[in-house]
């Protein structure tokens, strides 16, 4: 079980990567979306004799449905309404931002074993994977021009609090989560309609145009 | 052991061409159509052999000695590589990194004699082809530190000997994604699909095929049966990485032979589902498998 755990961790990792290096929109999302169901599987796979079985099973259920099949799906009618593709000149080029990403995880391993944790470490990874796909979550966002891409790097950011969340299943209770993952749909339901403006009014999904208005 | 060892060295010298023909094969499966004989790269290089070789008059030494030294870097990093668990004709602390070199001499080698012809066309693919290695070696060597890490051994016969079975145990997602990072290196390295098109002949995309027009006769079938050694060399190490020692001499040889081929195999494949990147992305596919490395590494540092 354990290294099924470590597989996890590592793949949500390299889907980090992969999404810092993407240019095409469809792959992104589901790369998102894999990202998404390997999290759902994560509180199954880090369950110990203490917890409660239906709270995870519920959490893990939850968060394949939000992140794993909605969340893409409407990211997918997205990218159809304004028929684009891919992300043509990101702010960060994709092999700077690549680079950064490795830079980020690299610190992440290396020091993520000196954080002072309430809860002692539920496993060696979880916080360092944690801490790696917010970084690039949050690279993602300041780094694209598209709001698609910016869209997604916002659920990868959300993506690796989940995972630090893990580290307090214990203690969370559900109605706490339940709330999380609703915030989670709203935002991008409500980004969905700010997107969805945006290419009504620009013919385009380039968010550098918004600095542009003028009166 | 001896024994063992002399059969490497007769498998190097006899086996590249092989795969050329299995990728070939592979790629004509998937495309349909039956293809030419496994042999036939056997065929075209003594054809080659068989040819005169003409020579401008505007190339020096520089020109003939190209292929020569480039079969002969390949050969020589050959001997250092262990295949099938037997140790390396070769092997001393820290030759990974001579072996790195060597690979690196032939290229050298390669592209000065592209410039020797003194066209401007084989000076953009030397250029090419240097660039791109030069994105490629960073993650050839952060692989092999991995090996080096997870076995505690420097020279190459240590890496890939008995060390590395009980490595899988210990630290195996770190050593997969440094086989994953290699097998792009190998691509890469060997200019196959998605780096480099071996078939094209179309002249804004050819990378390393543009080096190599000017050569004919026995000098070109001297860089095919070059290149072939190379693709074998990389074979021989993923195979080796990948799928371990078997249990006893001879089940180790098979497993070896096997990995190589499933190797060209793999290859194969990668050529016929994948198209060809533009050229711009190619530094992006290279630095992507430095950085997956990087993470193996990372990983098995902690």
């Amino acid at each position: 079980m354990t290294s099924l755990t470590d597989l996890v961790f590592i793949l949500v990792v390299v889907i980090d990567f992969f999404l810092l290096a993407s240019s095409r929109l469809g792959a992104a999302i589901r790369a998102v979306a894999t990202q998404g169901a390997l999290l759902a599987a994560l509180p199954l796979l880090l369950l110990e004799g203490g917890h409660q079985v239906g709270h995870v099973l519920l959490l893990a259920a939850g968060a394949l449905a939000i992140k794993g099949a909605l969340i893409p799906w409407l990211m997918f009618r997205a990218i159809r309404e304004a028929s684009i593709r891919r992300e043509m000149e990101p702010i960060v080029g994709f092999v700077p931002s690549m680079v950064l990403g490795g830079i980020g995880v690299a610190l992440a391993f290396a020091f993520s074993s000196r954080l002072p944790l309430p809860g002692g470490e539920a496993h060696p990874y979880l916080v360092p994977t944690a801490l790696s796909t917010v970084w690039s979550g949050m690279l993602l966002v300041v780094s694209r021009r598209k709001a698609v891409n910016q869209v997604l790097g916002f659920l990868v950011l959300e993506n690796g609090v989940y995972v630090f969340g893990l580290l307090l299943t214990g203690i969370m209770p559900v109605m706490v989560e339940a709330g999380v993952l609703l915030d989670l749909f709203a935002a991008v339901f409500v980004m969905g309609i700010v997107m969805f403006h945006i290419n009504r009014e620009f013919a385009s999904l380039d968010t550098e145009k918004l600095s542009a208005l003028k009166d | 052991m001896v024994l063992r060892t002399a059969l490497h060295v007769v498998a190097l010298l006899v086996l590249p061409p092989l795969l050329l023909g299995v990728i070939n094969r592979v790629k004509s499966i998937f495309g349909g159509r039956r293809g030419p004989p496994l042999l036939q790269p056997y065929l075209d290089l003594a054809k080659l052999l068989r040819k005169g070789a003409v020579y401008s008059r505007t190339t020096t030494w520089v020109f003939r000695a190209g292929p020569v030294i480039g079969l002969a870097a390949t050969a020589s990093a050959g001997l250092l590589l262990s295949m099938g668990g037997a140790p390396a004709p070769i092997a001393f602390a820290g030759d990974f990194v001579l072996f790195a070199y060597l690979l690196g001499l032939g290229r050298f080698f390669t592209a000065l004699a592209a410039l020797d012809t003194g066209s401007s066309f084989e000076g953009m693919g030397a250029a090419r082809e240097v660039t791109f290695a030069s994105l490629a070696e960073p993650a050839l060597f952060l692989c092999l530190l991995v090996l080096a890490r997870a076995t505690g051994s420097l020279s190459l016969s240590g890496m890939l000997g008995p060390d590395l079975d009980a490595a899988w145990s210990s630290a195996a997602p770190g050593l997969l994604l440094a086989a994953i990072g290699l097998f792009v290196v190998a691509l890469a390295e060997c200019s196959r699909i998605p780096v480099d098109d071996p078939n094209t002949h179309l002249e804004l995309t050819m990378i390393h095929e543009v080096m190599v027009l000017d050569h004919g006769g026995p000098d070109l079938a001297l860089i095919l049966y070059g290149a072939a050694m190379k693709l074998f060399l990389f074979g021989a190490l993923l195979s080796r990485l990948v799928l371990g020692h078997g249990a006893g001499a001879l089940a180790s040889e098979a497993l070896f032979l096997l990995g190589v081929l499933a190797f060209a195999v793999a290859v194969g494949v990668v050529e016929s589902v994948m198209a060809r990147l533009r050229i711009v992305r190619v530094p992006q596919l290279l630095v992507g498998a430095s950085v997956l490395s990087a993470f193996a590494l990372v990983l098995l540092l902690r």
